[in-house]
């Protein structure tokens, strides 16, 4: 079969490719590009600087904004990882049936319905119960939707898993607690670090949640970037912007290399 | 096993209770408001009032009388169509793509997959300044207009086709990913069993490929298509918060306008459509299932 006949070659195809990843990637290098733009006005170039980095640095509500998204990002983390590896347990070793497979749909509910809902219904929720403490709200929210993000990974992980090593611990006279750390642990870590990345990540991108549950001295980066485009788009937005760039690539790469070597070692 | 066995029991009870004191219990709550009465300083009064939903189509006139009002509906519409074009979109470029992809040697397929997936770790917010910039005054795209010597305009920014661009750049990798997986499983005999029976590439793709890749083009579709009609970062940034979608119709009840019980309502309509696209799709599946 020549390429002109040939029913797998679609012509055009390549090049809506080649345009599709130039697409995705031109937005990302706009807003790096016009970072280093001298001029106040973002479109407006005026000449190569780095100002606009040192102002970001600077900017103490931003710094404390940052600050807030990091803390509720690694208490989240850490309780949503927790939580759903004490679930994958459970559900990874349980039938697919009755209540397992009811728990498998709670956990992952947060995937299910839309963001905004959910902000919505804690909103009215914790103001029902008087909670008023906003790093506390913030928390609470966060670790519940990061629960299944963190969960699948860690389930998936333990699905190819067989639980022969673990007996043949217990059978050597580990307590189930040693077994855990010594045998078990070990052989699920890829999963349990993908996960515990997947949520820090959601966290630290949340915006819906964040910005509805918003009262002073909790907000969090996104929405007080939010604040800062309402007022109109500066190239300091663009530094910032930058360095939040350059923190997922490195946040996403080290996740992805992870995985990936978790499942070339099987 | 004591020790194992009760775990069954535990491991499961701190998903349970995060899921039942943030989740179960407060959509329950956002029921009942949704039949409450709105307060008189915010909040709401617990009662049980179709008043809520009542609002989402009409409104009352001067006499006091039920004037049918198409405003929200209009929202819904806006919304639900929004989210339809994202997705019918994300749809028509994720094929190309993820076929060039699947066919790519296979050394080459986890970087362009990494490419794929690389832009969706990126922050929301950031990415949807992005075409704020892009689209905004003196951006990118009004460059281009004029290098292609398009006419006057006057401003890219605060339209529908906005708030499009950028709900297909941010959810197309969810798009990708599941249409990649069932290209990948493609059985490219059957590609050439199509071209030995003298069919055409059109022919090839609607009968083969599009039949077979099914699956994951639906699978995508709802990944797509939830989170674009619940979305509010677009229609507010980009869209300029004069055209409203339903995130952030709910979103101003419990902001400025403060009319919980109306939000509420909004929300739960919100809800229902997804639970109701969930339940088709969950149908699709399980009958596909029994196929086989």
């Amino acid at each position: 079969m020549n390429r002109a006949t040939d029913v797998r070659h679609y012509p055009g195809a390549r090049l809506v490719t080649l345009i599709f990843f130039i697409w995705l990637y031109l937005p990302i290098g706009v807003v790096v590009w016009y970072s280093f733009n001298e001029n106040r006005l973002v479109s407006v170039w005026s000449g190569f600087s780095t100002k606009w980095y040192a102002a970001a640095l600077e900017n103490k509500a931003l710094l404390a904004a940052l600050e807030v998204s990091f803390i509720v990002a690694v208490i989240a983390t850490i309780g949503a990882t927790l939580i759903a590896l004490c679930a994958a347990m459970v559900l990874s070793r349980a039938p697919r049936r009755g209540i397992f497979q009811l728990s498998e749909a709670v956990v992952n509910m947060p995937l299910m319905l839309p963001e905004i809902v959910v902000a919505v219904a804690v909103l009215i929720l914790f103001s029902q119960i008087g909670l008023t403490n906003g790093m506390l709200k913030l928390i609470l929210a966060h670790t519940a939707f990061c629960t299944p993000f963190a969960f699948l990974p860690i389930r998936a992980r333990m699905q190819g898993m067989t639980l022969e090593m673990e007996e043949a611990a217990r059978d050597l006279f580990a307590s189930p607690w040693v077994a855990f750390r010594r045998v078990t642990l070990p052989m699920i870590a890829p999963g349990v670090f993908a996960g515990a990345m997947l949520a820090f990540v959601i966290s630290m991108d949340d915006f819906i949640t964040s910005n509805l549950l918003n009262s002073g001295g909790s907000t969090t980066l996104p929405v007080y970037i939010f604040g800062l485009i309402k007022r109109g788009t500066t190239p300091e937005l663009n530094a910032i912007s930058t360095l939040m760039i350059i923190a997922s690539l490195i946040i996403a790469t080290a996740a992805l290399v992870m995985s990936s070597r978790a499942m070339t070692r099987d | 096993m004591t020790v194992l066995r009760s775990f069954r029991f535990w491991g499961l009870v701190p998903a349970w209770a995060i899921m039942l004191f943030t989740l179960i219990i407060p959509v329950g709550i956002v029921i009942g408001v949704s039949f409450a009465e709105r307060g008189a300083y915010g909040g709401f009064e617990w009662s049980a009032n179709i008043d809520s939903y009542r609002e989402l189509l009409f409104s009352l006139g001067w006499t006091d009388e039920l004037e049918f009002t198409p405003k929200y509906l209009i929202i819904i519409g806006r919304t639900l169509a929004l989210g339809l074009a994202t997705t019918a979109i994300c749809m028509i470029l994720a094929l190309p793509v993820a076929y060039i992809i699947a066919q790519s040697p296979g050394r080459w397929k986890p970087l362009l997959i990494y490419l794929v997936t690389l832009p969706f770790w990126v922050s929301m917010i950031v990415r949807v300044y992005a075409w704020l910039i892009i689209l905004g005054n003196n951006g990118l795209a009004e460059k281009l207009w004029r290098f292609v010597g398009g006419g006057e305009i006057d401003t890219f920014l605060f339209t529908p086709g906005a708030m499009l661009a950028g709900m297909v750049y941010s959810y197309i990798p969810l798009m990708v990913l599941p249409v990649f997986a069932a290209i990948e499983k493609l059985d490219p005999a059957l590609l050439e069993a199509s071209h030995d029976l003298y069919g055409n590439r059109w022919v090839t793709l609607r009968k083969i490929i599009l039949p077979l890749t099914w699956p994951g083009l639906a699978a995508g579709a709802i990944l797509v298509f939830v989170p674009a009609i619940g979305t509010v970062l677009e229609p507010m940034l980009l869209g300029g918060g004069k055209l409203m979608m339903m995130g952030t119709l709910i979103q101003s009840q419990f902001g400025g306008a403060r009319n919980w019980p109306f939000g509420a309502a909004i929300a739960l309509v919100l809800m229902a459509i997804v639970v109701v696209l969930l339940m088709l799709n969950a149908r699709r599946a399980s009958r596909k299932e029994a196929l086989l």
